[in-house]
């Protein structure tokens, strides 16, 4: 070796134990689904199969309701506070004892590398049930009401599965209610592995259910009667279509949905944190993040010189294995979002924008697509404003702070925004005035269960973490 | 020589108010407005789609301005709004009497309760920042804080029962913090909604902060519910049509406040009408050398 | 030559983009987790060992003390002969002459802190005297101290103009400016401390003296890093880095290494380019890299203390 290079680190499989086939988890227990049928969840790094998931029908969710609605009303609901909380303590503590194995197996199936889920998904996870465990005896000091709504109906998207998970269902059990939960299609294995750790935590029966399946299963959740209380994270399509089938009902609703976070870097910004920061924003998780900072709006003056910048990092983003360490980007979770990324990418290049991605080469199998850097976009251009959901950056420039915050706020969506410069007052100006739920101002994608989080606008209602997000459980 | 026949009384002409002025509706059509007891009392502005399509115009337009106030002024500017029907107290008891067909008594107790209404809502201004938000012990080395805003134009279907002061419940809570409103005031009862309006327009209030339209709620409510510019729908007065309206809400993903079980009476209703129209947000920022 | 600087010095200092502190941490702590395995790691060890300068600046040194680390830098690891000599010896000025003796012929360098090494705190013409008494002694790399209280009392020339005149003074000798980063604290501090440097035409930008803590810490030597491409993008002329100071695992060592060449780039990756200030870690890494050899941990007694 002439030069230093970085030999394979990859992270051991035999962690985890991944079973040929898994069941639905229904009050308490693994059961058959009365559907028969069943989907296989690849690895989206190699296409390979790695188990067999039941899909739920219309009567397996029949079951997982009434087993809820038992769990609510005979054990969950009566169980005092403090109690409640001991048994998320607990399944916090599980999590963290089994987190390198739920790292591993998050891997595997979502593609997203091992450096993510070990050292931001897991610990986060972990950190969402203690935060919630300890509110269960004191809701009443939270001033958002004690009263439990009942049966929750929750689904999860796949880009952050045991983590959405999390975000969902601690904070449903700590106020008392009871939960359906229909994970992602294509990230099904760390909601059936939470399912044994629920067991594990002799979690009463009903209490947590667990259905798998793909679109149908959700909306079948989504529409069950039993259901006071909807809350859905995922695309802005899927949510509307939510909430005109919530529409009328007494159902609660909260919604965390798409985005298009806007990345403004002024010209005093500390530019190599902001270059970082930008990176962070769009390539962490392979951009699968609602929340990514997928539009960089740069000060015209430093535009030429925090590109060069960003090319030469971008160059040393290393794209591969999931499971080896030293990955930064790892596989696309589907064929099908893979599809949407090439897609809006070729709309890109069509429209008159100009693409560049690093010299990385990728992997022959498996979904794969480079870091991309799209420059020469504007306001009109499709990558500017509908969600890639994917490694795709689209780079605008601005020359006065009125035109940054008013390039920022022109989009339906209003879930997340960037704000760098060294200048406290214009850092302030401007998080006042962007519509957004999350501003990340010299920072990026950082989160936190104390710290409330949700969208404006078109990014969905609603808020998690934090004393906030107690309130879409409480009536 | 003297002119021994009665003086003739000037009537009032039922205007809508949108973006500060009264105009009718651009439509030309009025209809009239007749007592629980079938009297004819006056001819109304009756506005169409187009009406809430400029009102929807004029609250944008006004969001900015009225957002951008301290708290402090938009409690001041409410509490101001309180004394300008304080001083029009009689005109609006003979209204709601006629409106809703209740005794003198009532009426007076109504626009007392409505006017107080006012300043209780004046007075939540500025109280909504550090209860609904504040700082977040986040792990790490950032300031976490969250804070309340407003979120936007928010369409609001006024109370069909009552007239001025269930009227004022759900206007004031959409307003003291920040958003500007296109109300649709109670179909059969709209006269103390225009009185209101002549009330606010001499109250400091900017222009198009509240906009009122007059009119069939099935004309208007829809093209409201499915404005793409209103952020947030109050159906307190939707009646039958509310889950049609928040399905066509949900277009835009507009924030709704369903109808529920309102007593305009509870002199301290909470927040539970100003929650639903805030967002919140959350800014980080590292803590540093 | 040095570098022309443009405009006022303060200007041009603090027209530098700043530095966040909390972001350079995160991204520090992220090349952390880097994980070097088998041939990277053998690879790095050995790297390692050949980019330290292996000091003594005690007190109590004495030529015995000097001629004996000689010895250990000329041949690390007397079991095994394969393990590469360090890059070179660093002593007080005083000792120059003993160790020129002891590293005679070895291809080892010879390194000396003059200036009022640690403190710095003696006239310049003490400063140039001592340096071209090391230099004439067989110095072939100069490690002088800025003046850090004419830095943060906002004198930059003077710090400047004491750099060139040390340049100047060390003839073919290698320059190293030992930047003290420890007591400029902020990481604004550094950057423009490593800038000022470096266009005063210093060879090297080395963080610490190893006599205030902290000494060499993963972010300051990014910081410092990305000084030197950035510098080298804006002149042509490419200088080296040299952390200092608590350094003392392999694992430690195969840290920086991985934050050369993710920030630096691999045209640094080279003992011309980056050094390693330290004395204990060399015994780490040897023992490391016997482990690699024999699949076995090793233990202190099999390596010699010097």
């Amino acid at each position: 070796m002439e030069i230093f290079e970085y030999a394979p680190a990859p992270e051991s499989r035999s962690l985890v134990s991944v079973r040929p086939s898994y069941d639905l988890f229904i009050d308490g227990e693994f059961v058959e689904a009365e559907s028969g049928e069943r989907i296989v969840t690849v690895n989206p790094a190699d296409e390979e199969p790695l188990a067999e998931v039941a899909v739920a029908g219309d009567a397996d969710v029949e079951r997982a309701f009434a087993a809820a609605r038992r769990a609510f009303e005979q054990v969950w609901s009566p169980l005092p506070g403090a109690e409640r909380g001991k048994y998320l303590f607990r399944i916090a503590r599980i999590i963290q004892e089994r987190a390198r194995e739920l790292a591993v197996l998050e891997s595997l199936d979502n593609g997203k590398p091992i450096k993510e889920t070990r050292d931001v998904d897991l610990p986060l996870v972990a950190a969402h049930f203690f935060y919630y465990a300890g509110w269960a005896d004191k809701l009443a000091h939270a001033g958002l009401g004690t009263r439990p709504l009942g049966v929750a109906a929750q689904v999860i998207p796949w880009n952050f599965p045991l983590l959405m998970l999390a975000w969902k269902v601690a904070p449903a059990l700590a106020t008392g209610n009871t939960v359906v939960l229909k994970p992602a299609e294509t990230t099904p294995l760390t909601a059936l592995a939470f399912a044994e750790i629920c067991q594990e935590a002799g979690l009463p029966p009903g209490v947590v259910n667990i259905v798998t399946g793909a679109g149908d299963t959700g909306r079948a959740v989504v529409a069950h009667p039993g259901a006071d209380k909807v809350a859905f994270t995922g695309s802005t399509e899927v949510g509307k279509e939510i909430a005109r089938a919530v529409a009328g009902t007494r159902k609660r609703l909260t919604l965390e949905l798409g985005g298009k976070g806007a990345n403004i870097v002024y010209d005093d910004a500390a530019l190599d944190q902001a270059v970082e920061g930008v990176v962070t924003g769009i390539f962490f998780n392979q951009g699968h993040v609602c929340c990514a900072g997928s539009r960089l709006l740069v000060q015209e003056s430093i535009a030429d010189e925090l590109l060069e910048r960003l090319r030469a990092r971008i160059e040393r983003l290393r794209l591969g294995d999931p499971l080896d360490k030293n990955t930064d980007i790892g596989a696309i979770n589907s064929t099908a979002q893979l599809a949407r990324i090439q897609e809006l990418a070729a709309a890109g290049e069509a429209e008159g924008a100009t693409g560049w991605s690093p010299s990385c080469p990728l992997p022959e199998r498996g979904y794969w697509f480079p870091p991309t850097v799209f420059t020469g976009v504007t306001q009109a251009h499709r990558i500017a404003r509908e969600e890639i959901f994917g490694p795709v950056l689209s780079v605008l420039t601005f020359r006065t702070p009125e035109e940054a915050v008013a390039k920022a706020d022109n989009t339906p969506y209003g879930l997340s925004a960037g704000v760098w410069t060294e200048k406290g007052s214009l850092m302030l100006w401007t998080a006042a005035r962007l519509r957004a739920g999350v501003v990340w101002s010299n920072t990026f994608n950082v989160f936190d269960p104390a710290s409330p989080f949700g969208g404006y606008k078109e990014s969905g209602y609603g808020r998690e973490g934090g004393r906030h997000g107690l309130e879409a459980y409480l009536g | 020589m003297a002119d021994h026949s009665p003086r003739l009384a000037v009537r009032r002409t039922y205007k809508l108010y949108v973006g500060g002025a009264f105009p009718r509706s651009e439509s030309g059509r009025s209809y009239p407005v007749t007592s629980p007891a079938g009297d004819h009392l006056a001819n109304a502005a009756l506005a169409s789609r187009k009406d809430v399509r400029d009102a929807v115009v004029a609250a944008r337009k006004a969001f900015p301005g009225w957002s951008g106030r301290t708290a402090y002024n938009r409690g001041q500017i409410l509490y101001r709004v309180a004394e300008m029907m304080e001083g029009r107290r009689a005109q609006f008891a003979e209204e709601v009497a006629a409106a809703e067909g209740v005794g003198q008594a009532r009426a007076q107790a109504l626009v007392s309760a409505a006017v107080d209404r006012w300043v209780y809502y004046a007075g939540w201004a500025d109280k909504l920042g550090q209860l609904l938000g504040g700082a977040n012990p986040v792990s790490g080395p950032y300031l976490n804080l969250s804070e309340p805003e407003p979120t936007g134009v928010v369409g609001v279907l006024a109370p069909a029962g009552s007239s001025l002061l269930g009227l004022v419940s759900v206007l004031a809570p959409v307003i003291t913090s920040g958003n500007t409103a296109v109300l649709v005031a109670s179909e059969n009862a709209p006269l103390p909604a225009i009185t209101l309006a002549e009330a606010l327009a001499t109250s400091d209030l900017p222009a198009g902060t509240a906009n009122i339209l007059t009119g069939r709620l099935s004309e208007l409510a829809p093209p409201l519910a499915g404005h793409a510019d209103v952020n947030a729908l109050d159906l307190a007065g939707a009646g039958d049509l509310a889950g049609p309206l928040e399905a066509l809400a949900a277009t835009t993903l507009k924030r709704v406040l369903r109808p529920g079980e309102e007593d305009w009476d509870d002199p301290d209703p909470g927040l539970s009408r100003v929650k639903p129209f805030l967002e919140v947000k959350t800014v980080w920022h590292p803590i540093g050398r | 030559m040095p570098d022309s600087v443009p405009g006022p010095l303060r200007a041009y200092l603090h027209g530098l983009p700043g530095v966040d502190e909390v972001g350079v941490r995160r991204r520090a702590a992220d090349l952390a987790t880097r994980s070097i395995k088998t041939t990277a790691k053998r690879y790095a060890i050995d790297l390692a060992i050949r980019m330290i300068d292996l000091t003594t600046l005690e007190g109590a040194d004495t030529p015995a003390k000097v001629r004996a680390l000689a010895a250990k830098a000329v041949r690390p690891d007397p079991a095994d002969p394969t393990a590469p000599p360090v890059a070179a010896l660093c002593v007080y000025p005083d000792l120059v002459a003993v160790a020129a003796e002891a590293l005679r012929g070895s291809g080892v360098g010879l390194a000396s802190v003059a200036t009022g090494f640690p403190a710095g705190r003696t006239s310049l013409e003490v400063k140039l005297a001592d340096t071209a008494a090391a230099v004439a002694a067989g110095a072939t790399e100069i490690d002088m101290v800025i003046d850090r209280g004419a830095f943060l009392a906002g004198d930059y020339r003077k710090v400047f103009d004491e750099i060139t005149a040390v340049k100047e003074r060390c003839g073919p000798a290698h320059l190293k400016v030992i930047l003290e980063t420890g007591e400029l604290v902020t990481y604004d501090n550094v950057r423009r401390a490593s800038w000022l440097a470096l266009h005063a035409g210093a060879d090297f930008i080395k963080t610490s003296t190893g006599k205030v803590a902290p000494a060499a810490t993963l972010p300051v030597t990014l910081i410092m890093l990305q000084a030197v491409k950035d510098h080298r993008a804006a002149t042509g002329r490419q200088a080296g880095v040299k952390p200092a100071g608590g350094i003392r695992t392999a694992k430690d060592a195969i840290r920086y290494l991985v934050l050369v060449k993710e920030i630096a780039g691999d045209d640094w990756l080279d003992p011309a380019w980056f050094r390693l200030g330290a004395s204990t870690l060399l015994n780490d890494l040897l023992m490391q890299r016997t482990k690699l050899a024999t699949g076995h941990y090793g233990g202190p007694d099999y390596y010699t203390i010097d």
